[in-house]
């Protein structure tokens, strides 16, 4: 993974050196709320319904495993020993006290780690695939890019003062696993007819109040433009989007309002100017960048062997063999596989882990994938590059320590927001409605008999649970001072990313677990043979779903 | 006289700037809205003090800089401190349009934002609230390097590294 040299390091000691005299001056009553929030958002800190919540930096998901101590140690030290990893990749604190905030970022300075534009009006955490490097179906490792990217976006001089906040993703490979058409850029590596990598650009997605799918602005950038095109993109956005509605703000906003077609001649125009500058990227700084996401050093396995020997545990052991089937990917290296340690057991707030965990993740991650942790967009996390021989002492491991409920994919491995619990934009709870639905489908026979299936809840129509691509999502909404539940059915992520479509008035919390119950009575009625919930959703359409959920009682 | 920070020093600001809507102006060197010196050009000319102009964050100046170019200052506007154009705006001015004169960021400026308008290429800042200039152009040199172009920084931080 990528390593800091001096002058990495020394950016990040001087932002917390520079927060901590912001800090110091808003406690001294010299800089005003208003003109601290911007400041604290910048770095991470929100002030939530119950506490300050702050949000740690994951770039594209990637950790080493002494990155993970350190923030156990955090949470121990300055929280309340646990953690809650978050849609987008990083991690967030829910505890931490305002005037400790500097030590916490000094800390995270140590171990490489900040928490620079994780909220604000600025450019994000870029994001990625959680299995980059090592997919099957990957046309090139999208991390050096990201990495690229986390550089030239990190205090950019022209655009820390954005209309809304601004989210990009990367996509390295045929399937997406990084939703990256739901961000405001979306970056598809793609080769040309001459084998030459470059990027197929997307702008204007995004979920939120206007949950939008992003449009293709230019179909072949070649790889040394990156940045100068991202710049004309973010300049564009930056003079002409709505600053007067927080709502309209959004870059999705803007290229609807142009068309898709006229904002790319507008990002075209700018980027005339400045393509072939001094941004442009050369070959030495690509190679340098890629240089750090190098494969580990891989043993030679008699795939044909191991699989048996795999299989004959497996055998033995049905809970092996389960989580053998949910948790456990294939990779392109033969011989070794990636598994998603679930952060969904029942129980407990999805994404949310101790710091007695996160030490064993670590310690996971050290005996088992190389020192090296990634974080998932579906708030679990992922050791990549297990060597096969190794899996079932891996899952013994994890199994002890909570972190092997083989439910990946399954409706058990819901988004979910922090929703009305913590958060202070909820109109409703979403935590306790996860629950709800993990304890009343807690048969896994039955689980597993439905399958993939993605449910994603959030406690507002900010969207920070996703609930718009959910195959089922459910959205917490107010009325009248009471918390009610709308749900949507037919949404999805991938490459042919869908927006789920309403399913009628909205449910009371009690009725939610049972609506649910229904539209899968009618999925396991109707679906034809290995058809998914989604699938059949869009073989049958929404009428029958509506129906069974909305009859009247007899 | 009131005080400003220009290229990182506490100075007299002897600029007046004048809104909008003014009717007549003041004596001595002013800062008119940049449609005003459109406008009236000639009739400025023959002001007693020096002229330079103000834009407001949300004007387009690719109308009208060709006019303004060899003006002595440019005051770009901050309606709101978070209100981020003219950032862009100032990048625009000295590496699109080469302007040489003083880019001053004046309105609802905050200290914290000195560092990143300085590599955007502002080398003027007026404050609307009375502060402790001294103090405030510490912020100027909160970071010592930084991975972008900017007009501070002609070479991105890859080109550079040791």
């Amino acid at each position: 993974m990528y390593q800091y040299d001096q002058y990495d390091q020394k950016l990040v000691d001087e932002r917390v050196e520079q927060y901590r005299d912001q800090t110091k001056r808003f406690l001294a009553g010299d800089i005003s709320e208003e003109e601290f929030l911007p400041l604290r958002l910048q770095n991470g800190l929100y002030v939530q319904r119950l506490a300050p919540m702050l949000r740690i930096a994951v770039p594209y998901g990637l950790m080493s495993s002494n990155q993970v101590r350190k923030i156990a140690h955090i949470s121990r030290k300055f929280d309340k020993g646990y953690v809650h990893f978050t849609t987008r990749q990083n991690i967030q604190l829910n505890w931490p006290l305002l005037e400790e905030v500097p030590d916490i970022l000094a800390e995270l300075a140590t171990v490489e780690m900040h928490a620079i534009q994780t909220s604000g009006n600025c450019i994000r955490n870029t994001t990625t695939d959680q299995f980059a490097g090592v997919a099957n179906d990957e046309i090139e490792d999208p991390r050096p890019w990201c990495e690229i990217i986390r550089q030239w976006s990190t205090i950019h001089p022209e655009f820390a003062f954005l209309p809304r906040k601004f989210k990009i993703a990367v996509c390295g490979s045929e399937e997406d696993r990084a939703a990256f058409l739901l961000h405001d850029i979306g970056i598809q590596l793609v080769k040309n007819d001459q084998g030459e990598t470059g990027f197929h650009i997307y702008a204007g997605g995004g979920l939120g109040r206007t949950p939008v799918i992003a449009s293709s602005i230019r179909e072949f950038l070649p790889k040394e433009h990156l940045l100068t095109y991202l710049d004309a993109i973010l300049r564009v956005y930056n003079r002409y989007g709505n600053r007067d509605n927080k709502y309209k703000a959004r870059i999705k906003i803007l290229v609807r309002a142009w068309t898709p077609a006229v904002f790319a001649e507008r990002v075209e125009a700018e980027w005339l100017h400045i393509k072939d500058g001094p941004a442009t990227l050369n070959g030495h700084e690509i190679e340098r960048v890629k240089g750090f996401f190098t494969l580990p050093d891989y043993q030679t396995v008699d795939s044909a062997a191991v699989d048996a020997e795999v299989k004959a545990l497996a055998t033995e052991h049905k809970g092996f063999s389960r989580w053998l089937d949910r948790n456990v990917t294939e990779q392109k290296q033969t011989g070794y596989a990636c598994v998603t340690l679930s952060l969904k057991p029942a129980g407990v707030a999805p994404g949310d882990v101790t710091d007695k965990q996160l030490d064993i993740i670590a310690d996971l991650a050290d005996t088992f994938s190389f020192g090296e942790i990634r974080t998932t967009h579906n708030q679990n996390i992922v050791l990549a590059d297990v060597i096969k021989t190794e899996l079932f002492q891996l899952w013994q491991q994890a199994k002890a320590a909570g972190l092997a409920t083989p439910n990946i994919g399954t409706i058990n491995d819901m988004i979910c927001c922090p929703g009305g619990d913590y958060c202070s934009l909820a109109n409703a709870k979403s935590i306790p409605v996860a629950e709800a639905i993990q304890r009343k489908f807690d048969d896994l026979d039955y689980v597993y008999d439905l399958g993939d299936l993605e449910l994603n809840i959030s406690g507002c129509m900010n969207a920070c649970g996703h609930h718009h691509v959910g195959h089922i999502g459910i959205l917490g909404v107010d009325k009248k001072g009471e918390e009610w539940y709308q749900v949507q059915l037919g949404g999805s992520a991938n490459k042919n990313a869908t927006l789920g479509k309403v399913l009628g008035p909205s449910l009371s919390r009690d009725d939610v677990v049972d609506s649910i119950e229904k539209l899968l009575d009618v999925y396991v009625e109707n679906r034809l043979e290995q058809e998914s919930f989604l699938k059949t959703y869009q073989r049958i359409g929404l009428e029958k779903f509506k129906e069974r959920v909305y009859a009247p009682v007899s | 006289m009131p005080q400003y920070l220009k290229d990182g020093a506490v100075v007299d600001n002897s600029w007046q700037q004048v809104s909008a809507d003014n009717e007549s102006l003041p004596q001595g060197d002013i800062l008119v809205p940049a449609s005003q010196w459109q406008e009236q050009q000639n009739t400025l000319a023959s002001h007693v003090g020096a002229v330079g102009v103000w834009i407001d964050s949300h004007e387009e100046i690719e109308g009208f800089v060709e006019s303004i170019i060899d003006l002595p200052v440019i005051a770009i506007n901050f309606p709101k401190f978070a209100d981020g154009r003219g950032f862009s705006i100032a990048r625009l001015l000295r590496e699109r349009y080469g302007y040489q004169g003083e880019i001053r960021a004046v309105g609802q400026i905050i200290r914290d934002q000195l560092f990143l308008m300085q590599r955007c290429g502002f080398n003027g800042f007026v404050f609307d609230a009375d502060i402790d200039l001294v103090e405030a152009s510490k912020s100027l040199q909160d970071f010592s390097d930084a991975y972008q172009v900017a007009v501070d920084q002609p070479e991105p931080l890859f080109k550079r590294r040791a």
